[in-house]
């Protein structure tokens, strides 16, 4: 009985670490070696999602969301940091920063670091919303 | 580590010299061009001690820019080079036609700072830590670096956690005077149990299609083994052995009588490997057995599972074996002795 116990206290504390906190889901995504990790998620739409971006790396990255026009923009762009929105974020190297978005269609987008280098080098990811 | 044997390491020592091809792989300016032509390299082994002869050509262009290259151990010295021992190398097997000479004649933790020289227009800084330490050092002086860098810096500093970044200045280097492809040969001494010669770092910052191009050569007082060997499979293809001789008694003279290369030995064998491989094949470095034992080291090539360096080992575990075998063996012969005497002396049987 006793053991049972605290097998659904464990089980409750894993739920509650994957699970919405409040109203919105965290999501932690790590940079590693300039890679997403994971480098493909699937999140319900119309949910707050906060992601988690841990940098591993004693570089600089940066974790751009958006759909193909979104990353065409900013390949060509020239902001060397991102902040003011939460789609466009800057990750200095061995920080972790936190941003929430909420997706309201479905639909498949890429999440991209757009340093020089960085995307040929593997820093993308995908998010489907469902 | 495998250490040489002492009459041969007295002997022996390993030269390589990374030709004009060989590009800056390091750190990479802020603007992020780099305006570093080449890094020309020089690793002497002689005696338990590496010399390290590098030479940065200027290439014009202001600002700060500069190059990391990893390092065997701490160096005992950093001073400035001799005026042209990388080009009397290059000479020796890339001799140029009689139309030529003719024209001719006429970081968390941080990084440790061991050492730092300035040497004409270039800030040598000499430093231990982590890939990750090294990285945030490089970040904090100015230099982005490429995305393949904390893999490549991990890779090194498992090995050696000891760097040398050069960092030059250009606005200084115009200000002295130096003209675009002007070298500044620096010389460090490094005291080693094991030379090796890094490749890896060559093709940092290229796409994995890019191709990295060199020309290294050894200089040993037998004939050496190399890991990879050239031509074999583990190397990819991407090395070739082009040239396998006793060097020159001339080449040893002239190679002695240069500034700080009074350590060049009376005779020594000379070869040259041709490096020409794609940037995502050169996961590798040369790893040299000089001592004649045939027996190239995995780790120093790279191909060796990394992990923290085992700790120096101490006596401590000789103890240990030492009271096991006084201790354990009797208790455990006592023990024995006892089952049996229970178990054959009259006792019931140990099985069936």
């Amino acid at each position: 009985m006793r053991s049972a116990a605290v097998l659904l206290l464990v089980l409750a504390g894993l739920v509650a670490g994957c699970t919405p906190t409040g109203s919105a889901q965290r999501i932690e995504i790590r940079i590693h070696y300039s890679h997403f990790d994971p480098s493909e998620l699937t999140v319900p739409r119309g949910v707050p999602i906060t992601f988690i971006l841990i940098n591993e790396d004693p570089i600089d990255h940066e974790w751009l969301i958006g759909d193909a026009a979104f990353h065409e923009r900013h390949r060509h762009g020239t902001e060397a940091h991102h902040g003011a929105r939460p789609d466009e974020v800057s990750i200095a190297a061995l920080t972790r920063v936190e941003t929430t978005l909420t997706f309201d269609k479905p639909g498949q987008l890429l999440y991209i670091c757009h340093f020089p280098g960085h995307e040929a080098y593997g820093m993308v990811g995908t998010l489907t919303i469902i | 580590m495998r250490r040489l044997a002492a009459p041969l390491a007295a002997l022996a020592f390993t030269m390589a010299i990374a030709a004009p091809t060989l590009a800056c792989g390091g750190l990479i300016g802020p603007n992020g061009a780099v305006n570093l032509l080449r890094t020309t390299t020089l690793a002497g082994y002689h005696d338990g001690v590496e010399h390290y002869v590098t030479a940065f050509e200027f290439a014009g262009g202001g600002g700060a820019f500069g190059s990391i290259i990893p390092l065997p151990g701490v160096p005992s010295s950093v001073v400035r080079g001799g005026d042209w021992t990388l080009q009397r190398l290059v000479r020796e097997t890339n001799p140029p036609s009689p139309f030529a000479l003719e024209a001719a004649g006429a970081a968390e933790d941080r990084a440790v700072v061991l050492q730092q020289v300035r040497i004409d227009a270039l800030d040598i800084t000499i430093l231990k830590g982590g890939g990750a330490e090294i990285g945030v050092w490089a970040k904090e002086h100015g230099f982005s670096l490429p995305p393949d860098a904390p893999e490549v810096l991990d890779f090194y500093a498992n090995r050696s956690p000891i760097f040398m970044a050069a960092s030059f200045d250009a606005d200084a280097a115009a200000a002295r005077g130096q003209a675009v492809g002007d070298g500044t040969p620096v010389h460090l001494t490094i005291p080693t149990k094991n030379p090796w010669v890094p490749l890896r770092i060559l093709a940092l910052g290229k796409t994995a299609g890019e191709s990295v191009q060199a020309d290294v050569y050894l200089l040993t007082d037998d004939h050496p083994t190399l890991l990879p060997a050239p031509g074999s499979k583990l190397a990819e293809g991407g090395l070739r052995l082009a040239h396998s001789d006793a060097a020159s008694a001339e080449l040893l003279t002239d190679l002695r009588s240069d500034k700080g290369m009074e350590w060049i030995p009376q005779s020594a064998w000379l070869t040259k490997v041709e490096i020409d491989a794609a940037a995502a094949d050169l996961r590798f470095d040369l790893a040299i057995d000089a001592s004649g034992a045939g027996k190239p080291s995995l780790r120093d090539a790279g191909f060796a599972p990394f992990g923290p360096l085992p700790a120096p080992p101490t006596w401590t575990p000789l103890w240990v074996m030492l009271l096991v075998v006084f201790f354990a063996i009797p208790l455990g012969g006592g023990w024995l002795l006892a089952a049996v005497a229970r178990n054959g002396g009259g006792g019931r049987p140990l099985a069936g």
